[in-house]
């Protein structure tokens, strides 16, 4: 086929807006970690269940604590959580797959028999049972979430180093004399990073998602630290007197999942194989 | 000729975004002739006949110019019309038989769909012509094929059943896109005399595209030469083979493989020695237990010594490939021995990487075989990796010199693979093969992906390199004429087994073996004869000598039995 050089094209519709309400959440993990409007811990009975206004923009809860701040320290719980669940369920699951995947024989058979079993609960359920366990915390969610989900990483990375072991350029490794750890260090690992940049980014929405799930069931971070999910939690019963308590943190938590849904997209178009031949 | 066909007049295609791929592109086909239009890849020559079926890829639009099918504007048409052209008065075959046909479909429905839509017929009748066109491409068991699945046809059966099903409806033309490169020589040129039978008894005109000129000078009645996006030269076949105009033209016909000089037989122990090798593949495995295993390789021998290259040559299946691959280690092997300087290199751990250290293997297709993921400077360099006795600054200056042995310069060092062109990454390719000077090197189907004119340099380019470096090498390929030109050596095989060996020579001149003769009879004719090109044409008989293996005709030396051979200076 005709080869043509690939004019600079402005970044579409989706990685912009993604980008940016990615962005949006990230300035607000900081900024909330650094300053808030008022201590999103402060508790101000003169001012219970003010509605959005002057003094608090978004109106404040049944405690008279600052929703504004409450929704900027949350977000860095919510995107910490996130950052640090993600990259351990990548880690994890990618060290996993490649060795499955490229040693095969029982190693694999006994290893993937583990993990279809685990997949085969849903993570939100699995990550309620061992937080049941290790009790409701920071730490306990991140551990619960990462375990959640690194079956599903292993999936991907398996697969994707199963059709990568077929391919000439790995026979070429071992036949140079390369031994097999070098080989997938080497060549199997560096050719998984496109699919798992993909995976990573959607995975990173579902788990400030399932943190959000968690809260609201009331295993999440203890209460009074702030996170979106107990801030709806504790909305449900004030809903009708106090909507803005239920809709400020449920559109927090859309809005980031659909920036991060795009920005997934936008990076699966960039990172095609087909698309980068 | 009369009144056009197909009537293709400056026909200009571009991207969207206004880069020119085809410009002012005109031919004419009148019914029920064959023209040929050849080029290598990125001639155009598939955007040309995509675009008379207005099938041309998103973002390819057409920007001037007009295509008449019997006089009609194919522009003017609306998409209802343009339909009834597809499939009805215009037939298309594809290249890749594999994912040409729909694998969830029975193959009788797929048959079927093309006649529901242009013709009138009822159910009965449809039934009745399906199993006659069935009958006619030579499928076996038409009546058991109907409700077979795609996937229990090998490549050239799949060709068949591609072609059945785009006869049938009898259109007035067939655009045939590569139709037989993806399978293997034997099987090639069955297909191809099938086509070309078939066209003629329907009166339908076809339009072949084809890299390969040495094919279609068989078929076509005239050929249209496309480089880079624009019709270089077109004419009669005969007169554009014999008085090339073009200098394109007549690097295509130089590019043709011709035979090497006789190389005196090489002495000395033999590098890589087999000794009864076999190869199995274990059953697929089924709920309960396993099917039976495949052997592969039954039981080769075979000696490579320092210098010389040997030939393993064979259609596919043949078991070519596992007899490379389990003498390099990368298959298990089930019997026998492969030996290397005399030892079983497999034997411990030191020997192995001897072995490592001194063979090297240039795999068939170089998009897979460099790691897209590094540069070209440290694919070339891995093999130095375990070469102890060498300090960074030799190993990168061992790396550059492999580098320009292949042609290539240090400004490739810092490039990916995807930013070279398939020739160039043949060559990396060769590069990191030579780069520890290895005793033996596999050479797998080493040109088949590549382009004619870029197939010879590499040839050329290993030949000299073994001239260089003494290293013996084991060629595999089902390219006769490929092998024609490199091997001192050739040994075919057939259903794992080696049926005949011999020095080159004797095999392509004076083959015993049945099966040679067959592979020998579909190689094209039309080769160098000395420093002449001759042009050898048989009528139908072609595929006859080829399906009852009678012995081709007077052979490939001598004079074909009905030739209009002809000989000038190129």
């Amino acid at each position: 086929m005709t080869t043509t050089a690939v004019p600079f094209r402005l970044p579409r519709a989706n990685a912009l807006v993604g980008g940016l309400l990615v962005g949006i959440l990230a300035l607000a993990a900081i900024v909330g970690l650094l300053w808030t409007p008022y201590d999103p811990l402060a508790i101000d009975f003169r001012a219970r269940l003010a509605p959005p206004g002057p003094a608090h923009w978004l109106g404040t809860d049944d405690f008279g604590r600052d929703v504004l701040s409450r929704l900027l320290a949350g977000a860095w719980t919510s995107a910490s959580i996130g950052v640090v669940t993600t990259a351990a369920a990548v880690a994890v699951g990618t060290l996993v797959g490649i060795l499955t995947g490229f040693l095969r024989g029982w190693v694999d058979r006994v290893v993937m028999a583990v993990n279809d079993t685990l997949l085969s609960f849903p993570g939100i359920l699995f990550a309620l049972g061992l937080l049941a366990v290790l009790g409701a915390n920071k730490w306990g969610i991140i551990l619960a979430l990462s375990l959640a989900y690194v079956p599903t990483v292993v999936r991907v990375v398996r697969a994707t180093v199963l059709s990568l072991r077929e391919r000439d350029f790995v026979a070429a490794s071992r036949i140079c004399g390369n031994s097999a750890l070098y080989t997938m260090a080497r060549h199997v690992a560096p050719n998984c990073i496109a699919p798992l940049i993909i995976l990573a980014t959607v995975m990173f929405g579902w788990i400030i998602l399932a943190e959000s799930a968690l809260s609201f069931l009331g295993l999440g971070v203890p209460p009074p630290a702030p996170t979106w999910g107990n801030m709806l939690a504790g909305s449900r019963p004030l809903i009708a007197q106090a909507p803005w308590l239920g809709i400020f943190p449920g559109l927090a938590i859309a809005l980031t999942l659909l920036g991060i849904n795009l920005l997934g997209d936008a990076l699966r178009d960039r990172l095609d194989p087909r698309m980068a031949r | 000729m009369s009144a056009a066909l197909l009537s293709v007049d400056r026909l200009s295609i571009g991207t969207a975004s206004g880069l020119p791929l085809v410009r002012d592109v005109s031919f004419d086909l009148a019914a029920g002739e064959i023209v040929a239009v050849v080029g290598e890849s990125g001639s155009g020559k598939t955007m040309v006949s995509r675009a008379v079926l207005d099938l041309l890829p998103p973002g390819v639009v057409r920007t001037g110019g007009a295509i008449r099918l019997a006089g009609i504007d194919l522009a003017r048409l609306d998409r209802n019309a343009m339909r009834k052209v597809r499939g009805g008065a215009v037939g298309m075959v594809f290249q890749e038989p594999m994912t040409s046909l729909n694998p969830a479909m029975p193959v009788g429905r797929q048959l079927e769909e093309a006649l529901r839509l242009h013709t009138g017929c009822n159910r009965g009748e449809r039934r009745r012509r399906i199993l006659a066109m069935l009958e006619r491409v030579a499928i076996p068991d038409p009546e058991r094929c109907l409700a077979a699945y795609p996937h229990e046809f090998s490549g050239g059966m799949r060709q068949r059943i591609m072609l059945a099903s785009v006869m049938l409806p009898k259109p007035k033309l067939l655009i045939a896109d590569e139709p037989t490169t993806a399978l293997d020589a034997v099987v090639q040129a069955e297909v191809m005399a099938l086509m070309a039978e078939l066209a003629r008894e329907n009166g339908t005109a076809v339009l072949l595209v084809s890299h390969d000129l040495s094919m279609v000078a068989h078929f076509a009645r005239r050929v249209v030469v496309m480089q880079a996006g624009a019709v270089v030269e077109q004419g009669a076949t005969e007169a554009l083979l014999l008085s090339p105009q073009h200098p394109y033209t007549r690097r295509l016909l130089e590019a043709l493989p011709r035979r090497g000089p006789a190389r005196p037989p090489a002495d000395g122990p033999p590098v890589v020695e087999v000794r009864d090798l076999v190869v199995d593949y274990a059953g697929r495995r089924r709920l309960v237990g396993r099917a039976a295993a495949k052997r592969a390789v039954d039981g080769v021998s075979l000696v490579v010594r320092p210098g010389e290259t040997v030939a393993i040559v064979g259609g596919s299946g043949s078991g070519k490939t596992s007899l490379g691959k389990a003498i390099i280690g990368l298959v298990p092997t089930a019997g026998g021995a492969v030996l290397f300087r005399g030892t079983d290199p497999f034997a411990d751990r030191r020997r192995l990487l001897d072995f490592r250290l001194g063979s090297q293997v240039v795999f068939q297709d170089p998009y897979s075989s460099l790691d897209p993921r590094m540069r070209v400077g440290a694919i070339v360099g891995e093999p130095l990796r375990h070469d102890a006795g060498l300090s960074a600054r030799q190993k990168q200056a061992r790396v550059v010199e492999a580098l320009a042995d292949v042609g290539l310069d240090e400004g490739h060092l810092g490039r990916y693979p995807h930013q070279l062109s398939g020739g160039q990454r043949q060559r990396v390719a060769i590069a990191r093969a030579i780069v520890r000077r290895p005793a033996f090197v596999i050479a797998d189907e080493p040109v088949s992906a590549l382009d004619m004119t870029v197939q010879k340099q590499i040839l050329a380019l290993l030949a000299e390199l073994q001239a260089r470096y003494g290293f013996a090498c084991l060629f595999i390929s089902h390219d006769l004429a490929a092998v024609e030109q490199v091997a001192d050596r050739v040994l075919v095989m057939e259903h794992g087994r080696i049926v005949e060996e011999g020095p080159r020579d004797r095999v392509f001149d004076a083959p015993r073996h049945a099966y040679t003769r067959r592979l020998l009879s579909a190689m094209t004719v039309l080769g160098a004869v000395g420093d002449d090109f001759a042009l050898a044409r048989r009528g139908g008989g072609w595929s006859a000598a080829a399906a009852d293996g009678a012995p081709p005709a007077a052979g490939r030396g001598g004079a074909p039995e009905n030739p209009v051979a002809l000989a000038a200076g190129p």
